[in-house]
């Protein structure tokens, strides 16, 4: 039988672990990330899950180590944010080109200064283009799940990627709510077996080259770019592979997660709101209270931000006629919410061009509520009738 | 759904306090979700923490601002932070303090108060000012939510580090006997 229990979203993703049973876990402390690492090696010391523990001195060791043992065949994990991510981007950048199918949390944080420990999602939309597949959850149940699928979609061999699992700090990585804990045969069914380094290996009975020099000699940068193209082939296999693998994970489980993105009352719905998150929940009630109202409103949940789900995107877009974009963080140079732009970037696939607006809230911690949801939906009901706002929209500013 | 905000003081366990809430309450078939809001963790400073409960499974992850029900664990909190604000109509208001009903400033909107001496039980049966079980006791006393049954179950899940779980049960009874219950 399943158990219900009430753990926060760090813990949450400690299950996730527990389930996945990852031979490897190194840990490093940075808010509001670190009871992840400390859940973790309490499985560990209590005997729950048989993994190696590496606690080292920092995060760039943390993901360095995990590169070790995932070419000897580890399944790994781990969790990080902000700083601490920073702090790792040398490594974070080699994973995915080395192809390894390391699984992270990113407990996400906006990024300072001025200074600030507290929730954003800056952090992961910063490395949106390192190379890692991105999903980001709702729920304390969403993390539990997806850091057992992540696993499954990056060893699939068409994919070959790391995964980050990121969800919100503050109101996820604290928030205390029941989380379903599948049985353990359940998992193990779904884990099957390791297939982590059958391509690159440190292997003494597979002796190979990893990561060899190319550029200027021969087989030079041909290679490298042939190496990039096939990344590219990875990241867009994963697509196909991400679905498959939650359908499998429902079958099993019952648990039944939108992979790509959600559409939330969208089939008859003539403007709609774009949220990723935890901002979700809040933004569904908040569509509900519209639609009790006689608004045609609907909700388009982003789960897989990296790849870009194109074609889920422009199915969903489709349907409506105005669309806005809350962000938990920022676009520097457009002025707008990451999310925001990626959107942009879609519109030359639709048959018609909507109006679209940028909204950014919940920065550092900040609540988004649903009266602030309720100001996103009134202002794409706006752009649907053509009074389209022409800059962002700052939500919790101080005036 | 009924909103409830924790107020208290850092080391006191008030996000502890609503946890072991939400455990009791899934325990008696209700859902909740409880958020903490503090900034730097640092012992003293004014904390809170959300909890929001239903019939139904609750969708947003937010903080309350419109509570139906304060609890301050804390007898001095009250001096530095509006604790009512925001205090919904008919709102229940379960206080530490030493103080009688009169000698208390409470908001209109609060049409029922739970008061427990809960600093006095926790010298007396932990040996340290922890309050946040006994105030558990007064809020089940005051509103009847959950039941004392329930609520020992959801301590006896928690990893206890300043007092033993035993301490906190004979706590959580006294703090349940103790409290009285004022309706304005």
């Amino acid at each position: 039988m399943p158990k219900r229990i009430v753990v926060d979203g760090n813990e949450a993703a400690a299950y996730g672990a527990l389930l996945a049973k990852p031979d490897m876990c190194a840990v490093f402390p940075i808010t509001p990330q670190s009871s992840v690492g400390e859940k973790v090696a309490t499985f560990i010391a209590n005997g729950d899950l048989k993994a190696d523990l590496l606690d080292v001195e920092g995060e760039h060791s943390v993901l360095s180590m995990l590169q070790g043992g995932a070419l000897a065949g580890a399944r790994t994990f781990t969790a990080t944010c902000g700083q601490g991510l920073a702090f790792m981007f040398e490594p974070y950048f080699r994973s995915p080109n080395l192809r390894l199918p390391i699984v992270m949390c990113i407990v996400c944080r906006d990024g300072i200064t001025p200074q600030c420990v507290w929730g954003g999602q800056q952090d992961a939309m910063t490395v949106k283009e390192v190379g890692w597949i991105q999903m980001h959850c709702e729920n304390n149940q969403e993390i539990t799940d997806s850091i057992v699928m992540a696993y499954r979609i990056g060893e699939h061999s068409d994919v070959m990627l790391p995964v980050n699992v990121c969800f919100d700090g503050n109101f996820l990585s604290y928030a205390a709510e029941p989380v379903e804990i599948v049985d353990e045969e359940i998992a193990d069914k779904f884990m099957g077996e390791n297939n982590v380094n059958w391509h690159a290996a440190l292997d003494p009975e597979r002796p190979m080259a990893i990561d060899p020099l190319t550029g200027m000699t021969a087989p030079g940068g041909e290679a490298f770019a042939r190496y990039r193209e096939g990344q590219c082939k990875g990241m867009q296999n994963s697509l196909r592979v991400i679905p498959e693998i939650h359908k499998e994970w429902k079958e099993l489980t019952g648990h039944d997660f939108a992979p790509l993105i959600e559409e939330y009352r969208l089939d008859d719905a003539e403007h709609a709101i774009m949220t990723i998150g935890s901002m979700t929940g809040a933004g569904k009630d908040a569509v509900d209270v519209a639609r009790d109202k006689g608004k045609k409103v609907g909700l388009i949940k982003v789960k897989t931000f990296r790849p870009w789900p194109l074609k889920a995107m422009v199915s969903a877009l489709s349907k409506i006629k105005a669309l806005s974009v809350v962000d938990r963080s920022v676009n520097f140079g457009w002025n707008c919410g990451p999310l925001y732009q990626e959107v942009l970037a879609t519109l030359p696939f639709l048959d018609k061009k909507i109006p679209l607006v940028s909204l950014i809230g919940g920065l550092a911690g900040t609540d988004l509520t649903i009266d602030h949801m309720a100001e996103a939906i009134k202002t794409a009901e706006d752009a649907a009738q053509g009074k389209v706002a022409e800059e962002t929209i700052w939500l919790n500013k101080m005036y | 759904m009924y909103e409830i905000r924790f107020h208290g003081r850092g080391g006191q366990g008030s996000v502890m306090g609503a946890q072991m809430l939400n455990k009791a309450l899934l325990d008696e078939g209700k859902y909740a979700v409880t958020i903490p809001a503090f900034g730097f963790e640092r012992r003293g400073a004014p904390v809170q923490a959300y909890l929001k409960f239903d019939d139904k499974v609750i969708r947003q992850h937010t903080n309350v601002r419109f509570p139906h029900c304060v609890i301050c664990i804390d007898p001095t909190v009250p001096n530095t932070v509006n604790i009512f604000e925001g205090m919904q109509d008919n709102g229940v208001a379960v206080l530490c303090t030493n103080k009688s009903l009169k000698e208390l400033k409470l908001d209109p909107k609060v049409k029922k108060v739970g008061l427990c001496n809960a600093i006095n039980i926790a010298k007396e049966v932990i040996g340290r000012t922890i309050t946040n079980t006994i105030m558990l006791g007064a809020f089940i006393k005051t509103t009847g939510f959950v039941s004392l049954e329930s609520l020992n179950k959801a301590m006896g899940e928690m990893a206890f580090r300043d007092a033993a779980l035993e301490k906190n049960i004979v706590a959580v009874k006294k703090g349940f006997e103790e409290t009285q219950v004022y309706e304005l």
